[in-house]
């Protein structure tokens, strides 16, 4: 069976860690959804062509995709300046392009993919640790897209793609002192960023994490009621589909980006934990993939896939569960819809395939 | 070299590790903060949420607001939200769902459609609320549901705002419709404020105006229980109504327009000179409005799509017609302003003109030629010779740059639809030609343009502007559907102000006296081409006629009117205004295969101009010049 697998090019570990979190998905929306099979058979569609992006991507070879690097980054790059320049508006942002009146998608989505693995080419061709002139390079290659994007305005994904070419950096070892400096500077400018970057409805936002009650009926709203659901799901929850908080529609987005408070409020602590450690299961996995990769590359781009898989995760968490301000990002595996379902399966084929790729040594040999 | 490389890999391989690991921790960390949040929410603070969780009692509905009113310019509704009643039927109080229906199935009539929106509608709302089972009742049925209703626990009927056009196809092509909205119409709106809202404008004023109409949504609070059944309401924040909106159309005039086209497929579109007011946007035939807000039913739709007539398609916005000889009176009147002729200018027309060292011959209209001609002949008797000549002296970009100053080729900017939408019509340049056609100008083409026919396309809204622009001595104004806006909770209105676009630089004012007094030959001396207009008038009204080929003829054939095919005939044109020297209004008219434009199209703006002067004369609202005033300026 895992030699089968293998020469899939699928590693039956993340697979596994994925699977089961895909059908607790099912068991969830059920029950958020409002018991409609409906929402069901589109999540397993889109959960369908997820698996064949990650099959498709599984079968090529790292340094295949290291070959494709910069067109992809270019590309990336190009398709976020289309977006502002001939994007579609929607609630206030302009982050779709329409594709000759067919369908529409978001260029932040390749991006999310495309910056990893252009600062993990970048990185790799030199020495490691790398010097200051490389960070800086790398610095632009990450602050390009960061700025394209953050003019959308899309604060969250932004931070996001950032993080992303963040941890290529950090995994390459860029030295501490380096990196102290760099997080003093970046506290130095919050106040900067509050006044000059943010927009009034994202102010409204931090502001709303600081005090919910002041905005009871709005920005707040959301906040309260997932607090409300996780708390009162206690140790053990209060069993499937007997959640009030989510049956009686008071929380809102639950089936989306605030299904984690239906979880909590249906199976309690226990099952909260229980899909914690799924999560840690799946990010070990995949560092553990990278820390035996076959080259400098493939390392970098498991370790950083796999470290943003889990910043997914903890922000939207953090969100529901009222420490982080609300940005709309969904529960990576288990909220309904959204294109970011097939995003995040073409990082696990990546990551898949750097473990069935390796040649001439296996990892024993080290 | 090697041995270094290889020391590099190793190096960069533990250095990995270290940071492998330092990431794991810097996760762990992060799942530490997590947990323990969620430790603090349900366990610490278990007590408080389940407290919290069981008396959350307070649960926000939203309020839809009430759209706005449309009313024409004499406060005549031309579309409001009206009461429809619905059949909705609680499931918890009633015992077999299927033998109440079938029940109700006996007095009203519940189609297979009712039935499965019913169910799935109800998989999703608790068994205490109303679903709906029949929309759009009739007085009827609701009377005969009524009669039954002590039998059937648990069927109510309910009340709803739903749009409704009185009017029906009146009108339509400017008012527009609502229908459903769509998902992709609801990712370009505020969502929060359509959150209860099902209907959107989709085309004409309903569309344009849509985010004054709509108003904003409001939030009741309401309490209920922990099975969610409502017990009390609680403080709100009201829904604000949509602006009602105070259109320029009159719809008596509207009428009369609708009428006179009867069977006809045609436009018509009459504008105060003075404001840019569009008094009558018509279109004819037109379709219920009704049908659409509702989603319409897939035969009645292909009906209209299908039809010859074409329903659907609103001519005086989108129709493109060549102008024929309506454009003359522009032509001639650009000849003068720039100078190339005089207004004692005049020619020889011996039934056809031939450009030199060519033996192609562009026919008059009048087989065997009109003779000596001058300026005011040949507009009242409509020659085409003396304008083959006029516009290759004027040559045609000079040409193209005057008439854009009365709107030809230009879009008009008027208020329906997004003005992205609006067609431009054409009046070709030389620099046009090359652009799209990839060729050069031939000479032959400046002839025929300065007949209206070739290249140019007008819209039925452009040839009013266009009119409206001549009777206002050069002044454009932007025509508009729209003149007051109307804050019904504090009782403010708004006017909005007539915009001018430009204003023509007038050379010689005497040019215009002679070109609008040879229009005004037109309707009011025995040889005009629309001299049937002149009865029983006390007023004077200064015209053009026009006719536009639908089909060419070949170079030594003649048209015969009753040998070709009714969609084959010519479009009948027509454009006035009146009073010559105080214009009130100005009309465009365009019947589709009308044949002559004084036959057909003329009589339309008669009876248009008729019923808008006559009561404001009758009224003293319009001043008449006396007969020795009338004199002086126009009688040459």
């Amino acid at each position: 069976m895992n030699e089968l697998l293998h020469r899939l090019h699928l590693d039956a570990l993340l697979l596994f860690g994925i699977m089961t979190l895909c059908l607790f998905s099912m068991l969830v929306l059920y029950s958020a959804g409002g018991q409609e099979t409906d929402i069901l058979v589109k999540q397993g569609i889109r959960l369908l062509s997820g698996f064949f992006v990650m099959f498709m991507l599984a079968q090529f070879s790292p340094q295949f995709m290291r070959s494709w690097t910069p067109w992809v980054y270019s590309l990336g790059i190009i398709l976020l300046i289309l977006v502002l320049t001939h994007g579609v508006q929607a609630k206030g942002a302009q982050r779709w392009l329409d594709v000759f009146g067919l369908f529409r998608f978001q260029p932040s989505e390749i991006m999310k993919l495309a910056l990893p693995l252009m600062v993990a080419r970048f990185l790799s061709e030199y020495e490691l640790p790398p010097r200051i002139p490389r960070l800086i390079v790398a610095a632009i290659l990450i602050g390009v897209p960061f700025a394209l994007i953050i003019k959308q305005p899309d604060l969250g994904t932004s931070l996001l793609i950032g993080a992303s070419g963040f941890f290529v950096v950090f995994l390459a070892g860029i030295r501490w002192k380096y990196l102290i400096s760099l997080t003093i500077a970046g506290v130095a400018m919050l106040p900067l960023a509050w006044y000059f970057l943010l927009h009034d409805y994202q102010k409204t936002r931090v502001l709303t994490l600081l005090n919910p009650e002041s905005d009871p009926l709005n920005a707040g709203w959301h906040t309260i009621q997932a607090k409300i659901a996780i708390g009162s799901g206690g140790t053990y929850g209060k069993g499937w589909l007997n959640g009030t908080q989510s049956q009686l529609e008071f929380l809102p987005e639950r089936h989306t980006d605030f299904i984690f408070a239906v979880i909590g409020e249906e199976f309690g602590l226990m099952g909260l934990l229980i899909l914690l450690a799924a999560y840690l299961f799946i990010t070990a996995r995949g560092l553990y993939i990278a820390t035996y990769g076959q080259d400098t590359f493939s390392r970098l781009l498991a370790g950083s896939l796999s470290l943003t898989f889990f910043i997914y995760v903890f922000v939207n968490i953090g969100m529901v569960s009222g420490i982080l301000p609300v940005v709309g990002l969904p529960l990576p595996l288990i909220s309904y819809g959204g294109t970011s379902i097939v995003t995040l399966m073409a990082g696990f084929g990546m990551i898949m395939s750097v473990q069935t790729h390796k040649k001439l040594f296996r990892h024993e040999d080290f | 070299m090697l041995r270094t490389r290889i020391k590099d890999y190793r190096s960069e391989n533990r250095l990995f590790a270290v940071r492998a690991i330092q990431a794991i921790a810097f996760v762990l960390i992060l799942l530490i903060i997590l947990i323990s949040r969620l430790v603090f929410l349900q366990v610490y603070e278990y007590d408080t949420y389940a407290t919290l969780s069981k008396e959350n009692r307070v649960k926000l509905v939203a309020v839809a607001p009430t759209r706005g009113i449309i009313f024409d310019r004499n406060g005549k509704v031309l579309a409001e939200s009206q009461p429809s009643y619905s059949l909705e039927i609680t499931p918890e109080r009633v015992k077999d769902l299927e033998a109440a229906i079938n029940e109700i199935a006996q007095i009203i009539p519940i189609d297979k459609l009712d039935r499965s929106r019913f169910y799935k509608i109800k998989k999703r709302r608790p068994a205490f609320e109303g679903i709906p089972l029949r929309l759009n009742m009739t007085d009827e049925e609701v009377a005969r549901v009524a009669v039954e209703q002590h039998r059937l626990p648990g069927v109510d009927i309910v009340a709803r705002l739903v749009r409704h056009y009185p009017q029906k196809e009146h009108a339509v092509h400017a008012i527009g419709y609502v229908g459903r909205i769509s998902e992709q119409e609801l990712e370009t709106v505020d969502q929060s404020n359509y959150r209860s809202t099902n209907h959107i404008g989709k085309l004409g004023i309903e569309k344009h105006y849509e985010h004054l109409l709509h108003g904003s949504v409001g939030v009741q609070q309401v309490e209920i229980n922990a099975r969610g059944r409502i017990l009390k309401k609680l403080e709100s924040v009201a829904a604000q109504p949509g602006r009602n909106l105070h259109m320029t159309i009159d719809s008596n005039l509207q009428r009369i327009a609708e009428e006179a086209l009867g069977e006809e497929n045609g436009a018509v579109v009459a504008i105060e000179p003075e404001t840019g007011d569009v008094l009558v946007f018509a279109s004819q035939p037109g379709y219920d409005p009704n049908l659409f807000v509702n989603g319409i039913d897939h035969k009645t739709y292909n009906a209209y799509n299908t039809s010859e007539n074409k329903p659907l398609n609103n001519r005086a916005l989108y129709g493109r017609y060549p102008p024929g000889s309506t454009i003359k009176p522009f032509v001639a009147l650009t000849g003068l302003e720039t100078n190339v002729i005089q207004h004692d200018h005049n020619t020889s027309c011996p039934g056809y003109f031939r450009l030199p060292g060519d033996t192609h011959k562009y026919r008059c209209w009048k087989q065997h030629g009109h003779g000596p001609v001058d300026l005011n002949k040949s507009i009242v008797q409509s020659c085409d010779v003396f304008y083959y000549e006029l516009a290759r002296m004027i040559k045609i970009d000079p040409l193209h740059d005057y008439m854009k100053l009365f709107g030809f080729g230009v879009k008009t900017g008027v208020d329906l639809l997004e003005t992205r939408h609006e067609p431009s019509g054409l009046f070709p340049s030389s620099a046009w030609k090359r652009r799209v056609k990839k060729q050069p100008w031939y000479p032959g083409e400046t002839l025929i343009t300065g007949i209206g026919q070739g290249f140019t396309l007008v819209t039925p809204l452009q040839l009013a502007v266009a009119t409206a622009t001549m009777a206002n001595r050069g002044k454009l104004i932007k025509p508009r559907l729209v003149r007051e806006i109307e804050n019904i909770r504090s009782g403010e209105k708004q006017q909005i102000a007539p915009i001018l676009v430009n204003k023509i630089n007038i050379v010689e004012n005497d040019h215009w006296l002679q070109v609008i007094g040879a229009m005004k030959d037109v309707i009011h001396t025995p040889r005009g081409t629309a001299r049937r207009l002149n009865k029983d008038i006390p007023y004077t009204i200064a015209g053009k006629t026009g006719t536009a080929q639908v089909i060419g003829i070949k170079q030594n054939e003649k048209y015969d009117e009753s040998k070709v095919l009714k969609k084959h005939q010519d479009h009948a044109l027509f454009i006035a205004f009146a009073p010559v020297e105080n214009p009130k209004i100005a009309v465009a008219v365009i019947v589709e295969n009308g044949g002559h434009g004084g036959a057909t199209a003329a009589p339309v703006a008669g009876k248009i101009i008729r019923s808008w002067l006559m009561p404001k004369i009758e009224s003293g609202e319009i001043q008449l010049p006396t007969e020795e005033v009338e004199e002086e300026p126009d009688n040459e």
